[in-house]
């Protein structure tokens, strides 16, 4: 009688091992698939393992598309593993999207006026010299702003992304080939300077070192440096960094600076390694999309690897179904969003566990 | 003797490589794989209108639908060269591109498929471009915008006659106000306003108009709010470069509210969202085109690097005309200008019906070698005083791009 204990009742766990938090994960990539597969049968009446082998033959299905989606997805990666050292630091950059505009314009430019000048080599270590320098102005001024007078960096770097989209679009029209057409057209289409060079016949080969490159100093400067452990102690309590003496103002502006300055040379692969052009679509919503990879990564590059391959994987087999079965994209993107609601949905069992009430003795879900 | 044999031998030899790659050119209608990049899906009326145009072509050519493989939803960037990539590697012999933007990406992967064509529909770059499996086609859009530039001029005309126009419809010389929605100033709006102007102009005399770009092929919202600004400015007729339904339903909502004001659409009739404004709508049957192309690759002749026909192949029209809006005798009007247009007795670019500052135009040249964007060749106004539009010889894609007087450029 006197038992009002909750019908559910929800406690932190202490820990996980890595092998079971991995099995849970699996179970609901698993789960999801199914749920897809019930989805799409339920309403278009095709085979659903039919279905996810289109998927994986739009993702994977040739040398070519294989390569497309190694390209996408190094280009994914390299911007998440320029959010981790922020998010690691609790500094809300949302502002990934501006940044690797930015960087692309500064590229561009570079391509566009010093294309018949100078020769590649010197045109890529320019380009990426300006796309670091463009990524790091468009996060650091949000980030002095933040130190200094702790305005809000959420919606201050949010708001930096409309400016560099209208930046953007005013580039695009000052530099569109042919005129009125609105488009910037392939940069340097017949003399291909300040494109990433093929190596070992692979035209995306460089774009995976460039990225891997960054994969991995990231991951070691997080993890092994002072830089790292200053950012992840700013992260858990300013106040404890403050007592141990860490000057937190500089912290957050180097912290931002190197943040920007990855997402800017994400801006430099893309449109010097992949495009070879710039519009708005050079971003095209991937600084958004590398929150959710740097998220569920938990800021471990290597983890970011994985998850930037399952979301372009999903993007690609979305474009192959619609072209396949006729399938309009919102079924594509209802079947990427159950997946991606079961993926971050697990992290949650993860974290917690569930105590259902039962009569006279407790039992424990354990997911 | 010897000589001779040889020579004969040649002559057999070169003979038969002529035969044999004549026959191994054509390809049989079930074998014709087709590829086709589209800038939107079915809820797009531009793409609409190219997917209806190839399906037709495919059914009247006995080419089986499954030979035919969309990609929709391809952006004018890098994603249009893999999907032509993609469409060339499972063995498309011929691919489309629907969209200008699309054009550069179309034209990379050309170059490294020598052996299959590909085509960018409204593109202007295959003659420059150097290669030789890459083409351009058009239709004659300006004659539809000319034939829906009569239907607004009989309805102007009864507007007058009935005294139904406010003081704010006429500028300070007496000139009733049209409006035009535009996308971008780019030479195929300016060609399609200008046309349309002169459509109206043939019916009533005095008339001047604004054109408001919108900078964007499709958007709702800008397209709306630039109509609103055209209508508070006293324009009275609205039509449209632009491919959604914003203008028209701009110009229903402030007619609701007890104005006079018509619109007249482009590529999807208008009839749903604006039935009591909407005269009619500006149209392209591209099937004209996919039919000739496929039916090219099927013969295995060679398509023409720049293809552009109007009316007189029937690859242009109008929609079905709004019997609640348009005035009397405008059907018979318009078979009459369609006819004029058909046996070429009637020409939309007449430069003696417009002047630009003042003088009536005697030269213009077409084409653009150095990217300076001043022409350089390719002199489009003959001796008659006609501007030709969309020469094949020149550019199937419109390069008419001078700003005559009556027109006024907004934004």
């Amino acid at each position: 009688m006197n038992n009002h204990e909750p019908l559910i009742h929800i406690a932190k766990r202490d820990g996980m091992v890595w092998w079971r938090a991995w099995l849970v994960r699996l179970a609901a990539a698993i789960a999801a698939l199914l749920v897809c597969a019930l989805f799409i049968y339920g309403l278009t009446k095709l085979n659903p393992v039919k279905v996810y082998a289109a998927m994986w033959q739009g993702a994977f299905g040739s040398a070519r598309r294989s390569w497309i989606t190694v390209r996408d997805a190094t280009i994914l990666l390299c911007i998440g593993v320029g959010l981790a050292p922020a998010f690691m630091m609790r500094f809300w950059n949302v502002g990934a999207e501006g940044q690797v505009l930015m960087g692309g314009c500064a590229t561009a430019a570079v391509l566009i006026y010093a294309g018949r000048a100078l020769s590649t080599p010197m045109l890529l270590l320019i380009g990426g010299a300006a796309s670091i320098a463009a990524g790091v102005l468009w996060g650091v001024i949000p980030a002095i702003f933040k130190a200094r007078w702790n305005t809000n960096e959420t919606l201050f770097t949010l708001m930096m992304n409309y400016i560099a989209i209208q930046i953007t679009c005013f580039l695009v029209a000052k530099w569109e080939n042919p005129k009125g057409s609105n488009s910037v057209g392939i940069i340097n289409q017949q003399t291909q300077a300040g494109w990433f060079p093929a190596i070992f016949g692979q035209q995306y080969m460089m774009n995976v070192i460039i990225v891997l490159a960054l994969t991995v100093g990231m991951y070691l400067y997080l993890k092994y440096t002072k830089h790292g452990y200053e950012i992840s102690v700013v992260g858990e309590s300013e106040n404890t960094a403050r007592y141990a003496g860490i000057s937190v103002k500089r912290v957050i502006i180097r912290t931002m600076a190197l943040s920007g300055a990855v997402c800017g040379l994400s801006g430099f692969v893309a449109v010097a390694g992949a495009s070879h052009t710039i519009s708005t679509s050079t971003a095209g919503g991937r600084g958004f999309t590398a929150i959710i990879v740097a998220w569920m990564a938990k800021f471990n590059t290597f983890v970011m690897i994985l998850i930037a391959f399952l979301l372009v994987f999903l993007e690609k087999g979305a474009i192959q179904i619609a072209s396949q079965f006729k399938l309009n994209d919102y079924a594509s993107e209802v079947v990427t969003g159950i997946i991606l609601f079961f993926l971050l949905g697990s992290e949650f069992f993860i974290q917690y566990t569930v105590h259902f009430r039962s009569h006279g003795h407790k039992k424990e879900v354990q997911a | 003797m010897k000589k001779l044999s040889s020579l004969l031998l040649a002559l057999c030899l070169v003979l038969s490589l002529g035969v044999g790659a004549f026959a191994a050119d054509g390809i049989a209608p079930e074998d014709l794989k087709i590829g086709m990049v589209c800038i939107g899906d079915n809820n797009s009326g531009y793409d609409i209108a190219h997917i209806t145009g190839l399906e037709e072509a495919m059914e009247a050519l006995g080419v089986p639908a499954e030979n035919v493989t969309y990609k929709y939803n391809i952006g004018e960037d890098e994603t249009a060269a893999d999907a032509c990539y993609d469409l060339a590697e499972n063995g498309c012999q011929i691919i489309f591109t629907d969209s200008y933007g699309h054009q550069s990406y179309t034209q990379q992967v050309a170059g490294e498929y020598p052996d299959l064509t590909f085509v960018a529909m409204t593109g202007d770059q295959a003659k420059q471009s150097g290669l030789a499996n890459l083409k351009n086609a058009f239709n004659h859009t300006f004659e539809s915008r000319y034939v829906s530039g009569v239907v607004a001029g009989m309805k102007l005309a009864e507007l007058i006659a009935n005294e139904e126009l406010i003081d704010e419809n006429y500028d300070a010389d007496g000139n009733v106000k049209l409006g035009y929605v535009g996308a971008y100033p780019y030479a195929e709006v300016v060609s399609g306003y200008t046309a349309f102007y002169l459509g109206v102009k043939s019916i009533v005399e005095n008339v001047v108009m604004d054109v408001r770009y919108t900078n964007s092929w499709f958007d709702i919202t800008a397209e709306g709010e630039a109509a609103n600004a055209l209508m508070s400015d006293g324009c009275v007729i609205i039509s449209q470069h632009a491919d959604s339904t914003g203008a028209p339903s701009a110009v229903q909502a402030y007619y609701e509210s007890g104005h006079t004001v018509f619109c007249v659409g482009y590529n999807i009739s208008m009839l749903e969202v604006a039935p009591d404004v909407a005269l009619t709508s500006a149209a392209n049957d591209w099937s004209v085109y996919y039919t000739y192309a496929l039916q090219s690759m099927i013969d295995g002749t060679e398509i023409a690097t720049d293809w552009s026909e109007g009316y007189n192949a029937g690859a242009n029209k109008i929609f079905p005309l709004n019997e609640n809006a348009v005035a009397e005798g405008t059907a018979e009007k318009v078979a009459e200008v369609e006819a004029a247009l058909t046996d070429g007795s009637l020409q939309v670019f007449d430069c003696s019906t417009f002047t630009v500052e003042g003088e009536h135009p005697t030269s213009f040249l077409a084409i653009d070698l150095d990217g300076d964007f001043e022409g350089d060749e390719g002199e489009a106004i003959d001796e008659d005083g006609i501007f030709h539009e969309s020469l094949p010889e020149l550019r199937s894609a419109p390069y008419f791009s001078l700003r005559i007087d009556g027109i006024t450029e907004l934004s």
